[in-house]
């Protein structure tokens, strides 16, 4: 029945509709784009260096002959995988030690909390900017896991605030009175009570998580060649904004519509969850 | 009716064929007709959902936008519905004042008492600051607070519940107001508390000579306050009368109903009879009579056309009902029409109490709290006695009730007894195991056996979890494996507690409270458990629904043999299930022994104080009574009185004599045993002896 209500207000929301619209088109573009282009990204054009769109190469050509269409996409794929990745760690964590540290009290909560804190102060662009280079060998999954530890420290605070007060409702009493061990209450009852918060701040997380890839990529602390990213690209392309546009306007336009639809989504979101909005 | 009368009788307040549908066509108010009299208080009687707090708030002017109100709304023959928002304004406060039941939030918390009480003053009438503030004075020595001087420089949040719906009452009536409107003034409040604020509205009444409009659930509180009574049902007036016809003679099969299902302290042994079935929502009305799905006078002409109020007899008498004539003329009553549930048979011959086992012996349990203050460094600053040494133990197929007013430790020695950990203070004895000397593996064994039923059955079953589920829990934490044995036993306890097997697919907010209390019971049960502690299991439902699942407790404690440890406040419900009672006050035991004894010779002076207060639901009962009025409020439980913890509100202790006044104040009394043959004790030094003034005809 809630998820009745949400779903009907987030479908009346236009914002939220557009966003969802708009995401779904990229992410078909992400996916299934590659197969319709003539061109595969690691693909390189001998004849065409540098060459403006055209009918061969949609979206032009980079200096040595990659066709900007196929390693944009190829990019692009990237990005996403990584936003959600990094939303689902950094929510999760932050709802499992938020709830814990709520959930138990007593030290458990300052240690948790001592720590949420610590990184909080940490500069974490610079911790991965160190870190990340060392991990060149690995997999580019420890990236996700970098970005992840870094930005799950604000939720986990809320949801502890958000704990402390579901603790004391009784059917969390009930549980406890019926002998069920703390986590499990944590993982049945407390959050899935949570949902709604850890829902919003998933989808907002995917697009800090993107803009924080691109960020580092853009630097080079991120993903490294020859895999790309769409921050690699822009960082590419950035040099030769003047002469050869396409190699920085597609990336780039591509970010700020991917972001600019998951953060519309996530604002229908908390409009269509929270039952004071009148929207 | 609708014509404006003028002249001396003409009604102050006089509302005709009310409607008022909220956004999205919910209908909550549908036609309702009343007028008030100077000088009379009119009852307006009704469950949640019935559309009597919005039926005022619509008189009031005070709906939120977008709300369609059609009828109309006089006020000394002036129309108020679709006045100007200025011209309300002058009115509200001054013609017509409104008292909440939350006195709380109806008080700015940042002005003092005297200060917002004199606004009120001086928003109305042209006078002075200091003249003002002398009238808040005033009022406030009017309503009864005493030392109003000092106490009008007080904030609202230093002041008690009652002492703030006291100045809610005094700035009610800052300008004379010619109708004053009180929704729900003494829900909130405890029984006394409640005696003396319902004493205050007399008096504030007569003062003024106001017509009063009361707004209540509580048909105790009506039959000894009002004069006529409007009961409203599904949005709709139902029946209206004097308070004496409505309550002897009421013609409408709800109101009958309603009066049957109350639980009575002057008829405690009989059955209560519940209505079936749900209010209907007011998004999907029936077809036809509202009340007709759960009428037991249902024809089939009621599902045709919604009755309207007709005339009954001679005088205002109007009730809205085809066979109200019928019910008139054969005199039907409540207790003949509806259907009596049976009483269940008791599993075997009680053997006396002393030859039972004891499920929970409680012994001298202590629970103190430190007062802490300072934000870095915290210092304890005092103690919070919320327990302070109880004593009180339960037999097997024993109901005991642990009754007092709100801060007098129910709930603390609740939950110490439910966490089976070591108390701070004496000991806690499930079925034979100190809590104290539990492992962690016998911890969990003994939850088996000791299961709770909270009160709010909102609040109680996670509303992410279909029914089916949240009744696995407790089954699956204690070792059912097989997902075809729980299913079996989750369909078992459903029917049990008078529910539908199919039901254990649905989300608790697909139920009614009723219906979520019974799963909330149905969960206790789970474990088949030897005792549960009931937390005020019915003090959040309604009346009609209320009957229902105390006869589904007694049921179950008689069939299955368990054992109740019954926490509640209202005296009526536990006079009704319980076998043994212990009267709490400020984390004391002040009276204990079996009900009828304690409940027909009361002898500590607060349990005679706690059970005349009780409002009963018989007009002539109810005025005939006298009152024992407690003066002021509960101390606090971190500076509790020296000696007897009741001594400063003690009535009995002004009859005293001067050296045995000291006794009191020096001694504290303990729980001495009265009668060496009955089982009730009181800790007072002096003891009553005599008849109940509480209870007449027991």
């Amino acid at each position: 029945m809630r998820s009745k209500v949400t779903l009907a207000r987030l479908a009346r929301n236009p914002q939220a509709r557009y966003g969802l619209l708009a995401l779904v088109l990229l992410l078909a573009l992400a996916y299934i784009g590659p197969f319709l282009g003539p061109y595969d990204w690691t693909d390189k054009d001998f004849m065409a260096f540098l060459s403006p769109p055209s009918a061969d190469h949609w979206w032009g050509t980079t200096q040595i002959g990659q066709d900007v269409y196929a390693v944009t996409l190829r990019g692009m794929q990237k990005s996403i995988v990584i936003g959600f990745l990094v939303a689902l760690v950094s929510t999760g964590l932050a709802a499992l030690v938020g709830a814990a540290a709520g959930y138990f009290g007593g030290w458990v909560d300052k240690a948790l909390m001592w720590g949420a804190d610590l990184l909080l102060v940490l500069p974490s662009f610079l911790i991965i900017a160190i870190i990340s280079p060392r991990l060149k060998g690995g997999s580019w999954l420890w990236f996700v896991l970098l970005l992840a530890l870094f930005s799950w420290m604000i939720t986990s605070r809320v949801v502890r605030s958000m704990t402390l007060s579901l603790r004391e409702r009784e059917f969390v009493l009930a549980a406890r009175y019926m002998g069920i061990p703390g986590w499990k209450i944590i993982l049945r009852h407390i959050v899935p009570n949570l949902s709604s918060l850890l829902i919003i701040d998933a989808t907002i997380n995917v697009s800090g998580a993107i803009i924080g890839e691109a960020a580092l990529s853009f630097f080079g602390f991120g993903i490294q060649p020859p895999d790309v990213s769409l921050g690699t690209l822009i960082a590419a392309g950035s040099s030769k904004v003047t002469g050869y546009p396409w190699l920085f306007l597609f990336p780039a336009g591509l970010l700020v519509l991917l972001v600019l639809s998951v953060n519309l989504i996530g604002d229908g979101l908390r409009d269509a969850l929270d039952p004071g909005s009148t929207k | 009716m609708t014509e404006p009368t003028t002249g001396r009788d003409a009604p102050i307040l006089e509302v005709s064929d009310l409607n008022v549908t909220f956004r999205g066509g919910i209908k909550a108010v549908r036609g309702v007709s009343y007028r008030l009299n100077r000088g009379e208080i009119l009852g307006i009687v009704g469950e949640s959902g019935s559309g009597k707090s919005v039926t005022s708030l619509a008189v009031m002017g005070l709906l939120p936008e977008g709300t369609e109100i059609s009828g109309s709304v006089r006020l000394h023959g002036k129309e108020l519905i679709g006045a100007r928002e200025e011209e309300l304004t002058r009115l509200r406060g001054k013609s017509v004042s409104m008292i909440f039941q939350d006195p709380l939030s109806a008080f700015t918390p940042v002005y003092t008492i005297g200060d917002q009480i004199a606004e009120a003053v001086r928003i109305h009438q042209k006078v002075g600051k200091d003249q003002a503030a002398r009238r808040a004075v005033e009022l406030l020595d009017l309503v009864g607070i005493p030392r109003p001087d000092l106490r009008a420089k007080a904030f609202p949040h230093e002041f008690s519940g009652g002492m703030r719906q006291r100045a809610m009452i005094a700035m009610a009536i800052a300008n004379d107001p010619d109708v004053l409107i009180c929704d729900e003034p003494t829900t909130a409040l405890d029984v006394t508390i409640q005696a003396q604020v319902l004493e205050v509205l007399k008096t504030a009444q007569r003062e003024t000579g106001a017509g009063i409009v009361m707004i209540t659930h509580d048909l105790g509180v009506v039959a000894g306050l009002a004069d006529r009574v409007l009961v409203m049902y599904a949005g709709k007036p139902v029946e209206t009368g004097t308070v004496e016809e409505i309550y002897y003679r009421p013609r409408q099969p709800y109101t009958m109903g309603l009066l049957a299902s109350i639980p009575r302290m002057d008829r405690p042994t009989e059955r209560l009879i519940p209505i079936e079935g749900n209010p209907p929502s007011p998004a999907a009305l029936p077809p036809g009579c509202p009340f007709a799905p759960r009428c037991p006078l249902k024809v089939e002409a009621c599902d045709d056309a919604e009755p309207e109020l007709e005339r009954i007899g001679t005088g205002g008498r109007m009730s809205a009902c085809i066979r109200s004539h019928e019910i008139d003329l054969k005199g039907l009553d409540g207790a003949t029409v509806y259907p009596v549930p049976e009483a269940p048979a008791q599993r075997e011959e009680r053997r006396p109490r002393a030859e039972r086992e004891t499920v929970l012996k409680v012994d001298d349990l202590v629970r103190h709290y430190p007062l802490m203050k300072g934000a870095v460094f915290k210092r304890q600053v005092g103690t919070v006695h919320a327990v302070d040494g109880i004593s009180f133990d339960i037999a097997q197929g024993e109901t005991l009730a642990l009754v007092g007013e709100s801060g007098c430790g129910k709930t603390t020695t609740l939950q110490q007894i439910m966490q089976l950990q070591a108390p701070q203070g004496g000991t806690v004895v499930v079925l034979g195991k100190d809590s104290a000397k539990l492992g962690k593996a016998e911890r969990k064994e003994l939850r088996r056996d000791l299961q709770i039923v909270f009160q709010d059955p909102m609040a109680a079953l996670d509303p992410r979890m279909p029914v089916g589920d949240i009744l696995a829990e407790p089954l699956r934490a204690h070792g059912y494996k097989d997902a075809k044995a729980v299913r079996a036993r989750v369909a078992e306890l459903l029917t049990l507690v008078g529910l539908a097997p199919e039901h254990a697919e649905r989300y608790p907010q697909h139920f009614s409270g009723g219906q979520r209390q019974r799963i909330g019971i149905a969960r206790a049960l789970a474990l088949e458990p030897k005792l549960i502690v009931l937390d005020e299991p019915v003090s959040a439902l309604d009346v009609s629904i209320q009957a229902g699942v105390i006869n589904l407790l007694e049921d179950l404690k008689a069939r299955l043999g368990l054992s109740y440890l019954f926490v509640a406040h209202d005296l009526s419900v536990v006079r009704h299930l319980a076998d043994r009672v212990a009267v709490m006050y400020l984390g004391k035991i002040a009276e204990i022994g079996a009900v009828d004894e304690v409940y027909g010779a009361p002898a500590h002076p607060y349990t005679r104080a706690l059970l005349s207060a009780i409002p009963l639901p018989d007009p002539e009962l109810e005025r005939s009574r006298t009152r024992i009025l407690l003066e002021g409020d509960l101390p606090s439980p971190a500076d509790p009185p020296s000696g007897c913890r009741f001594r400063t509100r003690c009535p009995k202790r002004a009859l005293l004599g001067e050296a045995e006044a000291r006794k009191c104040d020096e001694v504290e009394p303990t729980v001495e045993r009265l009668a060496p043959a009955g089982d009730h004790g009181a800790a007072c030094h002096y003891p009553e002896s005599t008849e109940a003034v509480a209870a007449p005809g027991v």
